[in-house]
């Protein structure tokens, strides 16, 4: 089962960068949901016996990433006549030559990592987990619109549930579900804050929001 | 209750005007008049006695009450006064601090039933009063534990008889120092000069008088009564430690403890008769004065 | 779960129900009113079996997170304590039932939740054993008092005192934070059965955990010059949670103290000596203050800084009996603190409840502006004298007694030999007999002007007597102050139950040491018959002897002053300028007004204020200090998302190049 998880991993680093490097929003969104589907599917693939859990878990991981986020962020971006693109600090070239040097960073960070081999299913794992975190961070520190920032923050936590999903040992239910649920929750509250700033600005720049400081 | 307790209190429910009787003839022979008779307080509270009253259409039932507590109060902290060496009529350990907080409750009740006049005179009278007893309630109980040290009672009734002269030999610089202060404090809180002048009734420097403007008849006469009780019951506290005859004999202790009252008595009158009252402002600071002395008495007596 | 939980659980469950149905005042506040009071019933009467058994209780209840199971107990101290919070929760529920009628819906039924949960919250604290649920509940109750400050929340000034309050209350949790996490990994435990052992790293460790609880537990109690939040808070929230946060949240920190006391014990003198001096200092200046104030709830905020401060007092000379071995000295301290703490709760909330009743009839707080309610609201009135007598300590009242023996403290202390103790036994006199003093000087300015006189503004006749919900508990309050003022010896059994578990001497012992304290006891009860029997003979004989003559009503005479208008009477600050003058050193009154000037004064006007040292002299210096050093720190600030994802991600970026 190894190769599948490894498989897995792999397509979702190469969504990684593609993300990095897109430059559509509703592109990036649709990517985000495979990321999520592909998140929902490791733990069929996980070394022990596929249980109902893992099965209940990756229904509602898909049904929520797959369908339900993407479903809301396309909403609330046509809601608000966001322009259709992403709108970057730093350019796509770069952004990808990033993408690459984090990539590269994880894999060499992933061995550094005091985990026992035995626990980690895999040699993907750690790397990929890693390197989704931290351009799921990039993506929200680079990009401009409040949509790019809940995508960010999708990722980020795409990278946290594959870190979780794959150790062998598995995270408690309830923090699985803990963990879902603010995402979830967070999804939604950012969507209304993009629906809110849209309102009460006429733009949804959350670089504008610095004229706020005091 | 034996006869030594109760016949001293009696003596004292009528002998206590007859106290500023001789306050003032004393001041009288000293301003060379013949002056009014030694027993005009009496006659005062007699007529009064026999009048009706006016009462305020501001006041409530405060005012009624003021002049009735006042005088129960006082009252009640006289019966936890030892005469001549013997147990007072009401004693027991920490009846000290309860005199002083009964002699408390006369003041509250003379004060609010002052305000409830909304006279501006008398809320001026009811403000001074409550300053300066505040600051004078240190010096007389920084002065009981002077004596309690020295005699190591809680109650008056051990205290103030356990001053003989064998104490005074022994602690006499630390007992004059504390009779300076309880000095100041009995002219203070029986509003003598130099705090404040009984004689005069309009003069915006009034205390205690002016608080009581709007009194009359039968309530005038319980303050007028509750006022000589007041100087009685905190002379015999002074004249318990100033004469301390303790020979054994009821009748010559006792006698001489009440001839000691008188004897504050007369010399309160020469103190008014050459001193004048003070500035306003200056009154805390010699009340103020009386708390040091009493905590420089402590400090001879601890050292 | 021990029997004395039951009604935390049902406060909660009542609040969350009271919270739910916000959408209608009548139902939430029914439910809301009515739990707390059923809640606090069940509450007194599992305090009082505790109290007059005397068998203490444990348990512990099972929790799945990392701290393990959580122990709870009741002990004397914790039940004296479960009972005063309890008695003046059912009081103040009850008032606050008729005070909240016709206050906005949704909001006051949040506040329902909030006041039941403050009442938990305090509960809890009383019975947890564990540092952690002791925490949980401080923070709750915080919070909880918090949400009630900021009630209406619309008035700036409301706004601003219930960040001042949760400052102020989360500085003073800081140093709780450090000294819990201090003395707990010191003992390897959170369990309170463990910290005792701080004793085996000598008295440096034991210092520090005390000075850091004087600091924590201090602000909540509100000792000089930690009180600051105190004025602020207390006139902001309603009445009857001003009764309740400065009758009992704020003893909740002396409680606390004196847990910590009990469970480090064998106290070194010096302990002894900072509670007398912050002791002698908050009872002084909170009674000076409150005499500068105009406001009659902040007034009575003040008081509470001072009556704290009559309870460090207390504390300070049982803790000395403690360290000079003193038993009796030591008994007479503790006792007369703890039962100051009950009668602080009773008076206090009496007043608060009074003063609740007058801003509900009238809408007016300015002193300036009151006058003559006497008439208007006589039982109101009435049981507001009750309650300035007893809080100036007068016989044959509560406040009294518990003076009475912190004053035996001291006699007892002042008639010893080492110096340690005879000087803060002086002191603690001293400043006593002037709190005192000033104290009934305080009181006869607030009743006077508040309920005697004339209105000094036409607005406030229209004022009434409030409904039967809220006098009833003002009535019970000032029953109580009596009670206690009289059945002093009744109370004792109970104190001497407390003491013995502040002290871990057994009960035998204590009561043996106090034994002659039973006919001080009575003596006071005696004195206090007699004072009723004396009044009552005088003005049965002033009676008869006006029976058949003219009683006649007049105007006020004023020295024959014939057209004096309300406007002419003495005012709060006129009566209080004398002693304010005399204290003006601490007070820097500021005036501001037009003066009158030339031979036709024409329209003029005086104003004063009283700035709170502490606030001017310390706080708002070091927190200016603290403002511009953070203000360098602005480059950082970028305020952009961004920018802010980015200081994290390279954190962790270089936490994980680092740390591997």
């Amino acid at each position: 089962m190894e190769t599948f998880t490894d498989n897995i991993l792999a397509v979702l680093l190469f969504t990684d960068l593609l993300l990095v490097g897109m430059s559509r929003l509703s592109g990036c969104i649709s990517l985000v949901a495979v990321q999520g589907v592909l998140v929902g599917l490791l733990p069929l693939f996980s070394p022990e016996h596929v249980n109902p859990r893992s099965i209940v878990f990756f229904v509602v991981v898909c049904a929520l990433k797959g369908v339900v986020f993407p479903v809301v962020l396309s909403r609330a971006m046509r809601s608000v006549n966001a322009r259709r693109e992403v709108e970057p600090f730093v350019g796509f070239g770069w952004s990808i030559l990033i993408g690459v040097g984090i990539l590269a960073f994880s894999f060499y960070q992933a061995k550094q990592l005091p985990i026992p081999s035995a626990l980690v299913a895999g040699t993907m794992v750690m790397p990929a987990a890693l390197a989704t975190i931290l351009i799921g961070i990039f993506l929200i520190v680079s990009r401009r619109t409040a949509v790019t920032q809940v995508l960010g923050y999708l990722v980020l936590e795409n990278g946290i549930s594959t870190f979780g999903l794959a150790t062998v040992s598995g995270i408690p239910l309830l923090i699985e579900l803990g963990l879902l649920l603010d995402v979830f929750v967070a999804v939604f509250v950012m969507a209304i804050m993009i629906y809110q700033i849209n309102r009460e600005f006429d733009h949804i720049d959350a670089d504008r929001l610095s004229t706020l400081k005091g | 209750m034996q006869g030594t307790s109760i016949i001293p209190y009696l003596l004292s429910l009528v002998l206590a005007p007859l106290a500023l009787g001789v306050i003032n003839r004393v001041k009288a022979v000293f301003a060379g008049r013949k002056g009014q008779p030694l027993l005009q307080a009496y006659f005062d509270i007699f007529k009064l006695l026999r009048k009706g009253a006016v009462y305020s259409r501001t006041t409530t039932w405060i005012f009624r009450a003021g002049p009735v507590v006042s005088l129960g109060a006082v009252l009640l902290s006289l019966t936890m006064i030892p005469w001549g060496g013997f147990p007072a009529l009401l004693a027991f350990d920490g009846d000290i601090l309860v005199f002083v907080y009964v002699l408390g409750v006369a003041r509250f009740f003379t004060v609010i039933a002052a305000l409830d006049t909304g006279s501006a005179f008398e809320g001026m009278g009811a403000s001074r009063e409550v300053l300066f007893s505040a600051i004078a309630e240190p010096a007389l109980l920084l002065g009981l534990v002077t004596l309690a040290r020295l005699t190591s009672g809680w109650s008056l009734s051990t205290v103030l008889p356990g001053v003989s002269t064998a104490t005074w030999i022994m602690a006499g610089a630390s007992l004059s120092l504390l009779c300076l202060a309880w000095m100041i404090v009995f002219l203070a809180e029986n509003s003598r000069i130099p705090v404040d002048d009984p004689n005069t009734h309009l003069e915006l420097t009034m205390i205690h008088e002016v608080m009581v403007l709007d009194h009359s008849g039968p309530d005038f006469a319980c303050i007028l009564y509750g006022s000589s009780l007041k100087l009685w019951t905190l002379g015999a506290l002074l004249a318990n430690v100033l004469v301390p005859v303790r020979t054994g004999s009821a009748f010559i202790d006792i006698l001489a403890t009440i001839g000691g009252v008188f004897a504050l008595a007369a010399v309160t009158g020469v103190i008014e008769s050459t001193r004048a009252r003070l500035r306003l402002l200056r009154v805390p600071h010699l009340i103020a004065a009386a708390g040091a002395l009493s905590v420089l008495s402590l400090v001879l007596l601890v050292r | 779960m021990i029997p004395s939980m039951w009604p935390i659980v049902g406060l909660i469950a009542a609040g969350i129900l009271a919270g739910l149905t916000r959408s209608s005042a009548k139902v939430s506040g029914v439910v809301g009113a009515f739990g707390a009071i059923l809640s606090s019933a069940a509450g007194i009467a599992m305090a009082l079996r505790m109290l007059l058994k005397g068998t203490p209780e444990q348990g512990v209840v099972e929790w799945s997170l990392p701290w393990g199971s959580l122990p709870f107990g009741v002990d004397a101290l914790s039940g004296f304590f479960l009972l005063v919070v309890y008695l003046l929760s059912l009081l103040a529920a009850l008032y606050g039932y008729g005070y909240m009628a016709g206050k906005p819906p949704g909001r006051t039924g949040m506040s329902w939740l909030w006041f039941n949960l403050l009442i938990a919250s305090m509960a809890t604290l009383f019975v947890a054993r564990h540092a952690v649920s002791f925490l949980l509940a401080w923070e709750t109750m915080s919070l909880a008092s918090f949400f009630l400050v900021g009630f209406e929340n619309e008035e700036k000034d409301v706004r601003r005192a219930s960040w001042i309050y949760l400052v102020a209350t989360h500085l003073g949790t800081a140093f709780l934070l450090a000294m819990f996490v201090y003395w707990g990994t010191a003992v390897g435990s959170f369990d309170f059965a463990q910290f005792p052992r701080i004793r085996d790293f000598g008295p440096y460790a034991m210092g520090i955990v005390f000075v850091s609880a004087m600091l924590g537990f201090g602000t909540k109690a509100g000792f000089y010059p930690m009180h600051v939040w105190l004025p602020e808070a207390h006139p902001a929230a309603p009445s009857h949670v001003s009764a309740l946060m400065s009758g009992v949240m704020i003893k909740t920190g002396i409680y606390a103290l004196l847990r910590t006391i009990t469970l480090m014990g064998d106290p070194p003198p010096w302990w002894g000596w900072c509670f007398v001096g912050i002791g002698a200092v908050s009872g002084i200046l909170g009674v000076v203050f409150a005499l500068a104030q105009h406001d009659l709830k902040r007034l009575l905020a003040y008081h509470s800084v001072e009556n704290i401060g009559i309870i460090a007092l207390g504390m300070g000379l049982g803790l000395l009996g403690w360290s000079y071995r003193q038993p009796a000295m030591m008994i007479l301290g503790f006792s007369g603190a703890v039962l100051h703490v009950l009668n602080h709760a009773l008076f206090k909330g009496l007043l608060f409840l009074g003063a609740g009743s007058v801003l509900h009839a009238t809408g007016c707080r300015n002193l300036e502006h009151l006058g003559g309610l006497m008439r208007k609201m006589p039982i109101t009135g009435t049981t507001f004298l009750i309650g300035a007598a007893a809080i100036s300590g007068l016989p044959p009242l509560n406040g009294f007694v518990s003076e009475l023996l912190i004053y035996l403290a001291a006699f007892r202390g002042a008639t010893q030999q080492p110096a340690g103790l005879v000087i803060p036994s002086l002191v603690l006199i001293g400043s006593l007999a002037l709190i005192g003093g000033l104290a009934l000087a305080c009181f006869a300015k607030a009743f006077g002007v508040i309920f005697l006189g004339e209105p000094r503004d036409p607005r406030i006749g229209a004022a009434h007597e409030s409904k039967w919900m809220m006098t009833l508990p003002m009535l019970i309050l000032a029953a109580a102050c009596f009670a206690v003022g009289l059945g002093g010896v009744l109370i004792g059994p109970v104190l001497v139950l407390v003491v013995a578990n502040i002290t871990a001497l057994t009960p035998e012992v204590v009561a043996g040491d106090s034994e002659w304290l039973r006919t001080t006891l009575w003596g006071v009860a005696f004195a206090g018959a007699g004072l009723f029997l004396l009044v009552g003979l005088v003005t049965a004989g002033r009676n008869l002897l006006l029976r058949g003559r003219v009683v006649s009503r007049a105007p006020t005479w004023d020295c024959g002053y014939a057209a004096p208008t309300a406007r002419m009477q003495y005012t709060a600050s006129s009566f209080a300028q004398p002693i304010t003058l005399l204290f003006a050193t601490f007070l820097r009154s500021s005036r501001h007004g037009k003066m009158p000037r030339g031979l036709f004064p024409a329209e003029s006007s005086l104003e004063t204020h009283v700035q709170d040292a502490a606030v001017e002299k310390v706080y708002t210096p070091a927190f200016l200090f603290i403002r511009r050093l953070f203000e360098r720190m602005r480059v950082f600030q970028e305020g952009r998302v961004h920018v802010y994802v980015m200081y994290v991600g390279v954190t962790l970026l270089l936490l994980l190049f680092f740390a591997l």
